[in-house]
């Protein structure tokens, strides 16, 4: 993937009064990445996005895309292009006038114009619908044509605000690796804004994650997935067990705790670490407690009690209680060696990469 | 079911056909005594006929009249539009100091008495030094049309998606573009709706064109010079009953027209719904 930087958002702050949908976000953005703004509804993502669109105005701070400062530039002069989370499809026009819409502009000459509307309506599999009404369409037609209508431009930047929330999951499963293939395919920038953190996972290049305003982690999401700077980003992308820990040595790159159940731990340090004192929070995700069905006893391992079994088809979510341990552990286990068997009560023994266990701030 | 509702229930339809009558039964009896041989209008009739209506055309006052009418509506009809647009984009679109005092004096002259208005207006124009003509009564329309189309306009303004005009800037369009390509068509229906409105109070209206006409007559202040001739009387049923045909005929279609639009733009509201 080339280096180049495509988007610098630098210290940017979006005040509305004393509320600040947008804190102090500085973040970089390179050419052709597929980016993610992931958080819960309101914490300033479509902030973000349509203050790179133009439709909004940094209170404080800068953009540039490409380079280009975009300070006083409006909407209609920027290299981005949006699909809006209502797709903002003009119900006044065909399929074929909603993409040509921008075209127009451009003054391309009908036969060119013409060429690229189909192209573009064939690269969202809506080909030969172009005299079709706009109010005819069902959701996931319309959220194609949105995305034509903004990639037959040819922005340098495409931006999504939640394109796939409206659709249903099985659609919506779809649209996503459509989504992830067309980006490949055509090369552009894509800031994509979500709530859903299975979506940003398996969509993103890289996931910024932002809490209240404030960008909280930015990586890749197999990183943000297993080393969350934080509780809160752990618990936002998916189950995770916390564990309580009492640090016995520290320095920059890394920590060595005394947790509760998993004994001496040595681990990577994170960024934002700042502990109170000598406690510390390790976490480990329960899919990586795996269950031990042979006999031999490994070098990392915990011994408990099942206390509870939910069966999900093809997995098994396992509750297990560790002596030492404020809390029971959360396991996600195949359902291949028999863990949706596993009576409750029964005394079973978790084995795990020490790996797994990560130190995170507060 | 207990005694006073089943009284209700029986009620309400036959006291819904009474409205119904007295709301219509006048109207009615317009085209019944326009096709009276006789001229008095009293039952029963005496006869058929059309030579009412064949006058009609035959009376250059009342041809003059039509013409006036004709004008001063479509005039009045445009210019209360165009700053109904103005005004109910304003209302939407901004948010902006004193705007509840603003709408409250838009939307004034709905309640106050036409009478009072139209009086302080020709103290006005006069000594303004304008002299009185059909530029006067357009003027005095407008005044009267405005909150009725600001209100028709308002409606059809506020189901719009701001995110259309935003999409649109988003794909190049200049502000200007944006306001041809996705505001007007997407108001189209409104804007029919304020036009028609505009006109039919227009047209309508008599004291703003008695009192600001001077020596130009419009088709109601026409009317009123008539009656005061027995004789007279036929011919101006038969003109009430055409006026009567053709605003019906007017209204339907363009109700029609504004269901057919606003099924295609998705607008709701109304004044006709
Ligand atoms: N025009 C506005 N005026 C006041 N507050 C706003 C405005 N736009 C957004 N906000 C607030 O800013 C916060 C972030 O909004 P938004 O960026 O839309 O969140 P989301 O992450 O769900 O897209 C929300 O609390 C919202 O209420
Ligand atoms: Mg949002």
């Amino acid at each position: 993937m080339p280096e180049r930087t495509m988007i610098q958002i630098d210290d940017v702050t979006k005040s509305y009064g004393d509320f600040h949908a947008l804190d102090h976000a500085t973040l970089t953005i390179k050419e052709g990445e597929f980016f993610s703004l992931l958080g819960p509804s309101g914490c300033g993502k479509t902030t973000l996005l349509r203050m790179i669109a133009g439709l909004d105005q940094p209170t404080s701070g800068s953009i540039s895309i490409d380079g280009q400062p975009m300070d006083g530039i409006p909407a209609n002069a920027r290299p981005t292009n949006m699909v809006f989370q209502s797709y903002a499809i003009f119900p006044h026009l065909k399929v074929g006038e909603n993409v040509a819409y921008g075209l127009k502009r451009l003054k391309l000459g009908a036969v060119e114009e013409k060429r690229r509307v189909t192209e573009a309506l064939e690269m969202v599999s809506l080909a030969g619908l172009d005299n079709r009404g706009a109010t005819e369409l069902s959701g996931g037609q319309r959220q194609r044509v949105a995305l034509a209508r903004a990639l037959v431009m040819r922005p340098k930047v495409l931006l999504l605000d939640e394109p796939l929330s409206a659709l249903d999951k099985k659609l919506r499963e779809q649209m996503q690796v459509e989504l992830r293939r067309l980006q490949q395919a055509v090369g552009i920038t894509f800031i994509l804004v979500t709530h859903d953190q299975y979506e940003a996972l398996a969509m993103s290049d890289r996931i910024a994650v932002m809490f209240g305003g404030r960008i909280a982690q930015i990586a890749s999401p197999k990183e943000i997935y297993q080393r969350p700077v934080n509780r809160q980003v752990a618990d936002f992308l998916g189950g995770m067990n916390f564990v309580k820990a009492e640090i016995v040595e520290e320095n920059g790159q890394s920590i060595t705790v005394d947790t509760q159940g998993f004994g001496r731990v040595k681990t990577e340090r994170p960024p934002a670490f700042a502990p109170a004192g000598r406690s510390a929070t390790l976490g480990i995700r329960p899919e990586r407690l795996r269950v031990r069905w042979d006999d031999a006893t490994a070098k990392h391992e915990v011994k408990g009690t099942v206390i509870e079994r939910h069966y999900f088809g093809e997995i098994t979510h396992l509750l297990v209680e560790i002596p030492g341990m404020e809390k029971p552990l959360s396991v996600t286990e195949t359902n291949d060696f028999g863990a949706d068997d596993l009576p409750l009560g029964a005394t079973i023994r978790l084995g795990y990469d020490p790996d797994a266990l990560v130190a995170m701030a507060e | 079911m207990s005694l006073p509702r089943r009284l209700l229930a029986n009620w309400l339809p036959a006291y819904a056909a009474l409205f119904v009558l007295f709301l219509y039964l006048p109207v009615m009896l317009l085209p019944i005594f326009s096709v009276n041989l006789s001229a008095t209008p009293k039952f029963p009739l005496t006869g058929l006929t059309l030579k009412w209506y064949e006058g009609l055309p035959k009376t250059p006052a009342l041809l003059d009249a039509a013409w006036n009418s004709l004008i001063v509506g479509v005039s009045a009809a445009v210019l209360a539009t165009v700053l109904g647009i103005c005004a109910a984009r304003a209302v939407t679109r901004y948010r902006f100091r004193g705007q509840r005092a603003m709408n409250g004096l838009i939307m004034a002259p709905l309640v106050m008495p036409e009478i009072i208005v139209a009086v302080s207006l020709l103290i006005v124009l006069l000594s303004a030094g304008l002299s009185l003509s059909l530029l006067t009564v357009t003027l005095g329309h407008v005044l009267i049309c405005v909150p009725y189309s600001i209100s028709v306009l308002i409606s059809g303004f506020e189901g719009f998606d701001r995110s259309l005009e935003e999409a649109s800037a988003d794909l190049g369009e200049t502000t200007a573009g944006t306001f041809r390509r996705v505001t007007l068509p997407m108001m189209t229906p409104a804007i029919i709706s304020s036009l028609l409105v505009s006109f039919t109070i227009s047209l309508d209206d008599f004291i703003m064109a008695f009192f600001l006409g001077g020596n130009d007559v419009t088709l109601p202040v026409y009317v009123w010079g008539q009656l005061r001739f027995a004789a007279k009387l036929p011919s101006v049923l038969a003109l009430g009953t055409l006026l009567l045909v053709a605003s019906m005929v007017l209204l339907t279609v363009a109700e029609i027209m504004r269901r057919r639009a606003a099924a295609r733009t998705q607008t709701t509201g109304g004044l006709l719904a």
